[in-house]
């Protein structure tokens, strides 16, 4: 998988570069600072708690929300530049936005709702030349219900017109704050996929709000971490979720090791999953087609080490691994391992020293079938 | 019947609604929507008649376009006599006397609309002004309706305003409401008896529909 793609610079895509302060009455400041090359089709995740200052990082990108200092571009583009008096206005950055709970027009019909933003005789900057409303409505499986007004719609459908509304003037830039959180998860998980087919279709790149761990893991090509109104890091989705920057963005993350991988077999509910060049045994906990890329996710604390191989036990996988670094916390260690791809083990000291394990030595990472977690790709 | 003071008083309330419709609207969408913090200022100013006794609205705004005001000195030299006691005075003092039932509920009704609704629309490029025809008035139709309403209902049975501006020629400025003072003046219990029954029944249609108008709000709450 070609994860680093979206950060480095290439021929298509814009930067999209952000360095802001904006204090709110309630006291709370958001100081957002981001840099980062937005790919067509790609998507940067901001992950956070709730009430860390994302939605405003993103409405601030859509013009919504004004900083009190700072500068806001989207390749040539200048958003927002307090210093110099230069702000554009919502109408002029040409982004589309889709907020949590649906938001269409009642008084309008479907059609009317995804027409919306079209003007007549648009500008030739557009992307569908020929019918957008059709093309997009098409693309979402939602042609039938265009007579229909909003509030004869589900919530998945509202959705899926709300996001063909975005997207027909045929945005630069689509900015989602966590869109699929109302829905329930099998429609959830349904648009993710659609959503996901629908920027690669039209090239846009998009900016996506949640605090799903899931959601960033299935959606995000890069990730821009948000804590306490700041951007704690930014980076590629599996650098960061595997090498926090910090305790805070770790705590945030969820303390696992997640590595890119790709289903390579799949037989009698058992998966098999290749990381890297190191083929996991893992449980099938929902059905997986060989070929599908996915995130395994290995917390630290399921990892056993062990120094001699020949030990039977029930455990699945017994990786052959070197010990990289060992790092004290407490009563416990975390041992950084390089078993073909980097991963953490926490043991206690006692046993650490039992085992005479320091940094070199060979031993061997087990790890049961069952607690590897895969997140399917979307 | 005073057949002509009840068409003077529909005529005043129908031209009153029509200027408050006019005016009303940018008005209560820049109550709504300014950041500027001298709003409430206005606010209060446009609730005034709401608690003033209509003499003192009345008091000064016969103060105000009369000949000792510049506005009424300059009305007095464009059209060739003054506003007090013409029907065009009277239209002057109903807007203003008229003017919190119509703003507030113009008001109340776009302060209604979903932010987010004004927000996406922006988003798809379409400008302030055109939003606000586009989204926020679609969406405020009750509201206006009740406004018109209320503003005509108003101006019908208003009293002490009229008599402080307009007095009391027929045909000019005598409404009904003064109509039926003057009958009961005259003793014409009769007359004072069917007009106010009339009025009664007029305000009370007019009500009953603005509520059962409502009503349809609170049984099926927007989204």
């Amino acid at each position: 998988m070609d994860q680093a793609a979206p950060l480095a610079p290439g021929p298509d895509g814009s930067v999209l570069q952000m360095e802001v302060q904006q204090r709110f009455p309630s006291g709370f400041i958001v100081c957002a600072s981001l840099d980062v090359r937005l790919r067509a089709g790609s998507m940067l995740v901001l992950f956070g708690p709730s009430g860390a200052g994302k939605t405003t990082i993103l409405r601030q990108i859509a013009g919504l929300e004004r900083p009190d200092a700072g500068t806001i571009r989207f390749g040539e583009d200048v958003w927002c530049d307090t210093g110099a008096r230069r702000w554009r206005h919502p109408q002029e950055r040409r982004v589309g936005i889709v907020f949590q709970e649906p938001t269409l027009f009642p008084h309008l019909t479907v059609r009317d709702n995804i027409r919306y933003g079209v003007r007549p005789g648009s500008d030739p900057g557009v992307r569908h030349p020929s019918d957008p409303v059709a093309e997009i409505a098409g693309l979402l499986g939602i042609t039938d219900l265009e007579n229909r007004y909003p509030r004869a719609l589900s919530g998945g459908e509202a959705q899926r017109v709300a996001l063909a509304r975005a997207l027909t003037p045929g945005p630069r830039l689509l900015l989602l704050d966590e869109p699929f959180a109302a829905l329930d998860a099998p429609t959830r998980v349904r648009l993710r996929r659609e959503l996901r087919a629908l920027l690669q279709a039209t090239g846009t790149p998009a900016v996506l709000v949640t605090h799903d761990r899931t959601e960033a893991l299935a959606l995000g090509d890069a990730v821009a971490v948000v804590i306490g109104g700041r951007i704690r890091q930014v980076g590629p989705i599996s650098d960061v979720f595997s090498r926090p920057a910090d305790v805070d963005v770790a705590a945030s993350l969820g303390i696992e090791a997640v590595l890119p991988a790709r289903v390579v077999a799949s037989a009698n509910g058992m998966l098999d999953v290749r990381v890297e060049n190191v083929v996991l045994h893992v449980a099938e906990r929902e059905p997986l087609e060989p070929g599908s890329d996915v995130y395994a996710c290995i917390r630290a604390e399921d990892v056993t080490l062990e120094t001699d191989p020949a030990g039977k036990a029930s455990t699945r996988n017994h990786l052959a691994a070197r010990i990289v670094g060992i790092a004290s916390e407490g009563p416990i260690d975390r041992i950084a391992l390089d078993c073909g791809f980097p991963l953490d083990a926490l043991i206690t000291r006692r046993s650490r020293e039992e085992l005479q394990l320091k940094v070199g030595t060979q031993v061997t990472a087990a790890i049961k079938a069952t607690s590897v977690h895969l997140v399917p790709r979307v | 019947m005073d057949w002509i003071a009840l068409w003077l008083s529909v005529r005043l309330a129908a031209s009153t609604t029509l200027v408050l419709l006019a005016i009303g609207i940018p008005i209560a969408h820049w109550l709504v929507f300014s950041p500027r913090r001298w709003k409430v200022l206005v606010e209060a100013v446009v609730a005034l008649p709401l608690v003033l006794p209509p003499t003192v609205l009345g008091f000064y705004v016969l103060m105000a376009i009369g000949p000792f005001s510049p506005v009424g000195r300059a009305y007095v030299r464009l059209v060739g006599h003054g506003l007090p006691f013409t029907f065009e005075g009277l239209l002057i003092a109903s807007v203003l006397y008229s003017l919190p039932f119509a703003v507030q509920p113009f008001a109340a009704e776009f302060a209604s609309v979903d932010r987010r609704l004004i927000e996406a629309s922006w988003t798809l490029g379409v400008s302030r002004l055109a939003t606000f025809w586009r989204v926020v008035i679609p969406l405020s139709v009750r509201g206006l309706v009740t406004g018109i309403v209320l503003s005509f209902a108003h101006t019908l049975g208003e009293f002490g305003v009229v008599l402080m501006v307009g007095g009391n020629l027929p045909g000019v400025t005598r409404t009904v409401s003064i109509s039926i003072y003057d009958s009961v003046q005259s003793l014409d219990y009769a007359a004072a008896s069917r007009t106010s029954l009339l009025l009664l029944i007029v305000s009370f249609v007019i009500l009953v529909s603005t509520y059962s108008l409502q009503r349809t709000v609170w049984i099926k709450p927007r989204h």
